[in-house]
């Protein structure tokens, strides 16, 4: 990787021009239109030729790390390999051209992928219908918690207006339920990592619409007490939600469905292998028990009696449209095309590897780094911190921290963990590395962080001024949120 | 077991990895699963394909799919795509990268996106743009969430009666679930009603106003006297714009509005069946705080490098959890990279080229239409752009079976009983006339 | 050390009340600027708002955390600091010179449950 330090506006030369399009000659044009409904204002965009644009977006490039370049070792986030094959698929000039409202009788080709789909995943998960309508993870868990909600309001339950979230959970689920309209109410872990199910008691109430869980939590640990969680929350008129972003461990494992969980969502760009495209679109389909199908969003695929395949536009029941059209069909091809190429004999090594390779990376460096809760983790675990972090050599205080180790990793070609989370731990590193990572790769990796504790303990100021040999050093983020630069006009008035 | 070209695992690997984890089988790994829990059954999935096998497989469902010559737009729009976008997105770099955390090494990421905001607050005017959202209709709902967390005492969003159906019902939706109030402005001749506004401003409980720059029938609306009622009701004024257009049209900053928020899609984004597309948030910079998602800022590393970084974080899911502007966690991120590539090829020049065709065209066609004497106009006086409506007098099924039989989509029946029509750059004349042709016929 | 004021009163969620008549002059304590770390922004209510005893008015954030400010009394905000919006690291720099709102009293009587100099340093010393 290497350091390049421009910005597309500053290609720019008034009359470049990177585009080609035919000659369309009209009578009518722009010209009439009635001057009030016209810009005025000038428009910066650059000017620039095709091989500005390449040239500048393919240096951009070189400063990026992804799954091609090398492995990330970053908890919950399940940076599995990106099959080639999904993206010629998506790539398919045919799917690329339909546009989202054609006629079901045109599109026959594609409502039956999303069909079968959605009974892959159904079979997978042991939920009876999916929804691939949402965008991402966040968008499953809120589409999740109207599914909920709906069902509680369709029974004029209206009072149920909280949620239970354990102290463990992903951010996001708090905020989606907030966004839901849901109070969050926090149900503690006890020491070994697991939810608390006494506290969970004091907790259950007419008032309760469900519990989220992520199941094995963030910690990579499996609630095994899930059978009795599931019976309280049921028994007190709630719905148990499954948070699908540690699915991966129980791929072909075990079926969220089967342990009693009513609603959850996938993460495509996780479990299914669609790349995470610097942050999105990813895609978050959302699975439910047979009893909340007349819930799900529209529109939505139904195949009728003749086998063919229709779109259902309106359902007084559903919780409503929750997205602009039918989902990202180009995320739902290469999870399909990936679930394809697995098939049943695949699919139950998945989960099994990537909970192997967690344990294994675990065992290797419990001796240099802190490890919280020993026992056996499923697809990813969670050290507090170094061992000997350098503060007796650079005295207290000046020790290595969890970010040090983080960046210094970048230096030896590798992405970082997932840090800080969970906030459980003060200096958590959770490290996940999926079933698609070689022995030897997690080998040389396991001697890189044993070389960066060793470096720690004796020398960690060298740490704290990691990454040296990345694009760029540690970023000043104070400055950044203090006075925001935001865009390229920002910047020219600044400087 | 067999090998799978995904898993990289060798019998003597898994031999030595169970060793040093101190266990006999894979299956002790699960020991804390209750055994009832542990699927044993065989999985009601096909049996795994070849490579060759999968790409033949989905040939075939392609094969089943009806290629159509698309003039229709609706919040989807057929704008040609450059080829240097699709191959700029299919670099691994891009393609295969995490969320930018770790700046250090995401800085082609981080980049891109604050080009992206660029541009967006250069098309939209406004002063400060987010990272992106999932598609047009949740920007809107996330932005009409938005303007409750900006005022005070209010409890109203109200949405235009014009806008496209999909973006209000999913407004509706949020809204639903969220716990506020929505309220449909009435429109005249197609176009939001000033009137109807006031009367409802009156009320004294609107956070928020969502109105079409371009409409569900396709008409450029008029935003005379709007942000001065709303702003005066202590409300936001909220456009929901085509970026594409504004490239040619006023503003959501000229016509003094708060937020702009939209689809990309028109960007050049191809249509594939509904996704995926992005959608855009941009505000005033008062307002910067409350802006929901990311957003990536400039500053400069240890050694005085200017970089870039994902800033002002303290809103976001991640750390404010339930107290967070929304629950967006990722944005489109690749998709901005897209918007951003296609409107630097495009520049001014390219996207007025754009726009001019697609006007042209549309007009041409509509010209032609109302000849054949089969629609009358609906909405006579209101200038459109690219799309527009009709109504038909003859049967829109046998319209409709006609043209889809010639390898067209149009005509495509509103709610409203009208006809829908979309064209763009892509069209040729000669496409035209043939459309024209055929329902001459019908 | 965190430094500590005499003759200031302190709430245990770490805001300081400097009482003039009638008003109530409120910031944020050394030990809280401490642990927050560099201040990016100091979130604001507006002037004329209504604020309420022990309930959130505003907040505290740095680049990776986000605190809530508590209201110590009960009233209505007369004046906000206008400073701090463009210079959140006065905060950093000295939290007793930079006091955030000031709020005149519905309910002097509040001011009773908040803890004096020599309580609030014991509280913090736990």
């Amino acid at each position: 990787m290497r350091y390049y330090d421009k910005l597309i506006f500053e290609c720019s030369k008034k009359g470049r021009r990177g585009y080609s399009l035919p000659v369309r000659k009209y009578e009518r044009t722009l010209k009439e239109l009635t001057a009030s409904l016209c810009r005025t204002l000038a428009l910066g965009l650059p000017e620039v030729s095709e091989v500005d644009v390449v040239r500048h977006y393919t240096n951009l490039s070189q400063m990026n790390f992804g799954v091609d370049t090398g492995f990330y070792p970053l908890g919950s986030c399940t940076m599995k390999y990106n099959p080639k094959i999904n993206e010629e698929i998506a790539a398919m000039p045919g799917f690329q051209a339909l546009h989202p409202l054609q006629p079901a009788e045109t599109v026959q080709g594609t409502l039956r992928i999303c069909y079968e789909l959605e009974q892959s995943l159904a079979a997978i998960t042991g939920m009876a219908h999916f929804t691939l309508n949402p965008c991402a993870g966040a968008h499953g868990e809120l589409t999740g918690l109207m599914i909920m909600r709906q069902y509680h309001m369709s029974r004029g339950d209206f009072k149920r207006t909280k949620v239970i979230v354990p102290d463990s959970a992903h951010g996001t689920n708090p905020a989606s339920a907030a966004a839901c309209g849901l109070d969050v109410v926090v149900v503690k872990s006890k020491e070994n990592g697991l939810i608390d199910v006494e506290a969970l008691k004091q907790l259950l109430n007419d008032e309760v619409a469900g519990i989220m869980m992520t199941n094995p939590n963030t910690l990579g640990l499996f609630e095994s007490e899930i059978d009795a969680i599931a019976r309280l929350v049921h028994g007190c008129g709630g719905l148990l939600y499954y948070d699908g972003a540690n699915m991966n461990p129980l791929l072909g494992v075990v079926r969220p469905g089967d342990m009693g969980f009513d609603i959850m969502h996938l993460n495509l760009h996780k479990t299914f292998s669609t790349p995470h495209g610097g942050g999105g679109p990813g895609s978050g389909p959302v699975g439910v028990c047979e009893r909340l199908l007349k819930h799900l969003p529209t529109p939505r695929v139904e195949k009728l009696q003749d086998g063919t395949f229709t779109v259902l536009h309106e359902n007084e029941e559903s919780a409503g449209q929750v997205s602009a059209f039918n989902g990202h069909f180009g995320i739902l091809l290469r999870a399909y095309s990936y679930i394809l190429m697995l098939g049943k004999q695949n699919l139950k090594y998945a989960g099994r590897f990537a909970t192997l390779s967690a344990n294994y990376i675990k065992e290797s460096l419990k001796d240099c780094y802190k490890l919280p809760i020993p026992s056996i983790c499923k697809h990813e675990f969670v050290f507090d911190g170094l061992i000997d972090d350098g503060s007796k050599v650079a005295g207290e205080g000046n020790g290595a921290t969890t970010l040090d180790v983080a960046k210094r990793l970048l230096d030896f070609g590798y992405h970082a963990p997932t840090i800080y989370f969970p906030l459980l731990f003060h200096q958590s590193i959770m490290i996940e590395p999926t079933e698609t990572e070689s022995l030897e790769t997690m080998d040389d990796f396991i001697e890189v962080m044993r070389k960066i504790a060793a470096e720690a303990a004796t020398n960690p100021s060298y740490l704290k001024s990691a990454p040296h040999n990345a694009p760029i050093r540690r970023p000043d983020e104070t400055t950044a949120a203090r006075q925001p630069i935001l865009k390229y006009a920002d910047e020219a008035s600044v400087n | 077991m067999g090998a799978f070209s995904y898993f990289p695992h060798t019998e003597e690997d898994i031999r030595k990895m169970l060793e040093r984890i101190g266990v006999n089988s894979m299956d002790d790994l699960y020991a804390d699963v209750p055994k009832k829990f542990l699927y044993d059954r065989e999985y009601d999935l096909p049996d795994a394909l070849s490579e060759q096998e999968v790409r033949d497989y989905f040939s075939s469902l392609d094969q089943m799919n009806t290629r159509l010559k698309v003039f229709v737009g609706l919040g989807a729009y057929d704008h040609y795509t450059p080829s240097v976008v699709p191959y700029i997105l299919s670099r691994s770099e891009y393609l295969t990268a995490y969320t930018p955390y770790q700046a250090e090494i995401s800085q082609g990421t981080l980049r891109y996106i604050f080009e992206f905001q660029s541009i967006i607050c250069e098309l939209t005017g406004m002063d400060v743009s987010n990272a992106s959202m999932y598609d047009g209709a949740t920007a809107a709902a996330e932005a009409a969430v938005m303007s409750l967390h900006c005022t005070k005492k209010k409890s109203r969003v109200l949405l235009s009666s014009t806008l496209l159906p999909n973006v209000i019902k999913v407004v509706r939706t949020y809204a639903k679930f969220r716990g506020y109030e929505i309220s449909l402005l009435a429109a005249e001749q197609g176009q939001t009603s000033l009137a109807a506004l006031q009367k409802e401003l009156e009320q004294g409980d609107v956070a928020g106003v969502i109105v079409p720059e371009l409409n569900r029938y396709g008409i450029i609306e008029d935003f005379t006297g709007f942000a001065e009622a709303i702003h005066g009701a202590g409300a936001l004024a909220i456009e929901y714009c085509d970026p594409s257009s504004l490239a040619v049209l006023r503003t959501p900053a000229e016509w003094d509005f708060d937020v702009a928020v939209g689809d990309g899609q028109s960007l050049g984004i191809p249509l594939c069946y509904g996704g995926p597309y992005v959608g855009f948030m941009a505000c005033r910079k008062e307002y910067l705080r409350k802006l929901p998602g990311r957003i990536v800022g400039e500053t400069k590393d240890a050694e005085g490098k200017r970089c870039f970084v994902l800033t002002l974080q303290a809103r976001e899911q991640h750390i404010k959890r339930e107290r967070a502007t929304s629950n967006i966690c990722s944005n489109q991120s690749l998709m901005t990279l897209f918007v951003t590539v296609y409107t630097s090829l495009m520049g001014p020049q390219g996207l007025y080229d754009v726009n001019n065709a697609s006007y042209g065209g549309a007009h041409y066609l509509h010209d032609r239409l109302l000849r054949t004497g089969k629609f009358e106009e609906v909405f006579p006086d209101r200038p459109f752009l690219k799309e527009f409506v009709l109504r038909p007098s003859c049967a829109v099924a046998d319209l409709q079976k006609k043209l889809l039989d010639a390898g067209y989509f149009a005509a495509l029946e509103t709610e409203e009983g009208y006809v829908s029509f979309c064209v763009t750059e892509k069209h040729s004349k000669e496409e035209i006339d043939a459309l024209v042709e055929l329902i001459k016929e019908v | 050390m965190s430094k500590i004021v005499e003759g200031l009163l302190y709430s245990e969620s770490h805001e300081w009340v400097k009482v003039e008549g009638n008003v109530a002059v409120i910031g944020v304590t050394d030990f809280a600027q401490k642990e927050m770390g560099d201040i990016t922004y100091v979130d604001m209510p507006d002037e004329e708002d209504e604020v309420t005893a022990e309930e959130e008015f505003g907040a505290l954030e740095s680049v990776k955390a986000s605190s809530e400010l508590f209201s110590p009394v009960s009233g209505v905000v007369k004046e906000v600091n206008g400073a701090l919006e463009d210079e959140p690291e006065l905060v950093n720099q000295d939290a007793f010179a930079n006091w955030i709102i000031k709020v005149e009293m519905s309910d002097p009587a509040e001011l009773e449950t908040l803890l004096d100099a020599a309580g609030y340093k014991e509280f913090i010393k736990e």
